[in-house]
């Protein structure tokens, strides 16, 4: 398990009378092959040029991870058993999508900056298939945001982000064991009655590193040297056991 | 333990996966049949994404036949001409199968051909092997000696070959023909094809119980290689962290399966493989039929 990277500190440029100061716990995360998950722990300060304005103020944390194609397959009966009757191609949809806040997303996001800036699931997914969300393929992109959200890739933890004293925040995103490569984009939007004043955007990158780059990297590279490979240490344990039990029987 | 796999790109604990190989392969070691049509679902149910899964499971079945053989060999229970004959349909039909394979993905409905091949030849089989074992086992307890068939069609054709150690003198045309049909349903169904080869050399070929294993084996080990590198040169899907963890477990399990097939007597083997053929064709059938909790599934990828 990979501990703390380096730790980096970014102004951001004060445009507004609060905005955001951030720090992450690592600037990548590397995949190696006891990897079991990882979590990416978000913290920073509010930056004030002005005394605490009124009005109440919210904290959410997203983080996406890289889009993929996938086909999404609809079962019907035809003539007793349940078939894949139809598919519909959502030529991209995003692995991983998490978002933390300070409260319960209704009451620290209203619905026209929810809009804007993409941030609830529903928002931040359907904003990507907007061309595709008409119709009877609405259906088959519920299916997608249902079953990711199930298999907790899409995930909502309202009260993950933590304020102290109204100023420091800290929050804690929890990243899947089955994560894939990429670029995890992460954004952090500070509110005032439910209005986004402040954001701030950077990627994550992840990667397999070590023996996962190399295995990785071989099977696409070498595809035949890999399968060779893996033929040679399949024989090889088939016999390294057969000789085995040989001995012990015999001995 | 988790372990990240590299290919299939999610996180497996290590002890299930050596478990899950060592049991498969213990059945690997007592019927000559690969346990791929185990193992294949089981890895499906544990998250491995079907593609990977398939192709892995073939470079598994190729560690625990090899190992298998070894220890039948030993025993000269393998009828290595026999094999020979019975591999070269199979390589003929495993081709012949990738062709069909493709063609009937083209169509989109490749999942459940699949399925339905499984249902339909795990049933008739199954099915087959349960009443004939029961048959033989009330023989045997009544005191009469099994009848061995000594004449049928099989024994009219041309191109005879004497196969000393199944102690036969057939025609090579009907074991050819055995090794393309199971080697095309081998390709389609993504498994060694033991399950259906060892039936049809007992059945139809005549060949006794006891060499049957060893070499079914023997062939299984070839065509599961073909396939191996099949898949790992053009779906890029064969994850060897997977396959190393399912070997650990599936070798030390087919040799443990290989002593306790020496003391089970044929007929209580016979219908063993059977109950297991028909409970996992009544569980595929069974999930066919009833509705299932969420009707849409993702696949990864475009068409």
């Amino acid at each position: 398990m990979l501990r703390l990277t380096v730790l980096f500190l970014v102004l951001a440029v004060p445009a507004w009378a609060e905005d955001i100061v951030l720090g992450l716990s690592r600037d990548s995360v590397q995949i190696t092959t006891n990897f079991s998950g990882s979590e990416i722990l978000i913290f920073g300060a509010i930056r004030r040029e002005t005394p605490v304005p009124d009005g109440t103020m919210g904290l959410i944390v997203t983080v996406e991870g890289p889009s993929e194609p996938v086909t999404v397959y609809k079962k019907d009966r035809i003539a007793g058993i349940w078939v894949n009757a139809r598919d519909v191609e959502i030529e991209a949809a995003p692995v991983f999508y998490a978002v933390a806040s300070s409260a319960p997303l209704e009451d620290i996001l209203d619905e026209g900056a929810d809009r804007r800036h993409h941030v609830s699931i529903n928002r931040a997914i359907r904003s990507i298939w907007a061309r595709v969300t008409h119709g009877d393929v609405r259906e088959f992109v519920d299916a997608v945001i249902r079953i990711r959200q199930n298999s907790g890739l899409y995930a909502l933890d309202e009260g993950a982000v933590k304020i102290d004293g109204d100023t420091l925040f800290s929050a804690q995103v929890d990243l899947p064991a089955n994560l894939i490569e990429g670029l995890y984009k992460t954004r952090i939007f500070l509110t005032r009655d439910g209005d986004v004043i402040s954001s701030y955007q950077t990627d994550i990158p992840v990667r397999k590193v070590g023996l996962e780059r190399f295995l990785y990297n071989l099977s696409r590279q070498k595809p035949l040297v890999y399968g060779l490979m893996s033929l040679a240490i399949a024989t090889f344990a088939g016999w390294a056991a057969a000789t085995a039990f040989r001995a012990i029987r015999g001995s | 333990m988790l372990v990240y796999l590299p290919v299939a790109e999610v996180s497996v604990n290590a002890f299930v996966l050596i478990g899950l190989g060592g049991i498969v392969g213990i059945l690997s070691g007592m019927f000559g049949v690969g346990g791929g049509f185990l193992m294949t679902p089981l890895l499906f149910f544990i998250g491995i994404p079907p593609a990977v899964a398939v192709a892995t499971e073939a470079n598994q079945i190729v560690a625990s036949s090899f190992s298998g053989v070894l220890a039948h060999l030993r025993r000269k229970t393998v009828d290595l001409r026999m094999g020979s004959v019975l591999l070269v349909g199979g390589l003929i039909g495993a081709a012949l199968g990738v062709g069909v394979f493709n063609w009937l993905k083209s169509l989109g409905q490749v999942d459940l051909l699949v399925k339905l091949c499984y249902v339909v030849f795990l049933g008739i089989i199954g099915s087959l092997m349960f009443v004939e074992s029961l048959n033989a086992i009330r023989k045997t307890n009544s005191g009469s000696v099994p009848k061995r068939k000594k004449h049928n069609w099989v024994h009219g054709l041309p191109f005879k070959m004497r196969f000393r150690v199944s102690g036969l003198y057939i025609s090579v045309i009907p074991p050819i023909l055995v090794g393309v049909f199971v080697g095309i349903l081998a390709a389609i169904m993504g498994v060694g094809g033991g399950f259906i080869m060892v039936p049809a050399m007992i059945y139809l070929l005549g060949m006794p119980t006891k060499v049957v294993v060893g070499t079914s084996l023997f062939q299984i080990i070839f065509v599961t290689a073909f396939t191996t590198l099949l898949h790992a040169t053009t779906n890029f899907t064969v994850d060897i962290v997977l396959a190393v963890l399912l070997i650990l477990g599936g070798v030390i399990g087919a040799q443990i399966g290989a002593v306790i097939g020496l003391r089970l007597k044929a007929e209580q083997l016979r219908i063993l493989l059977a109950i297991m053929v028909i409970a996992v064709c009544a569980k595929l059938a069974f999930d066919l039929i009833v509705q299932p909790a969420e009707l849409f599934s993702i696949a990864a990828g475009g068409h």
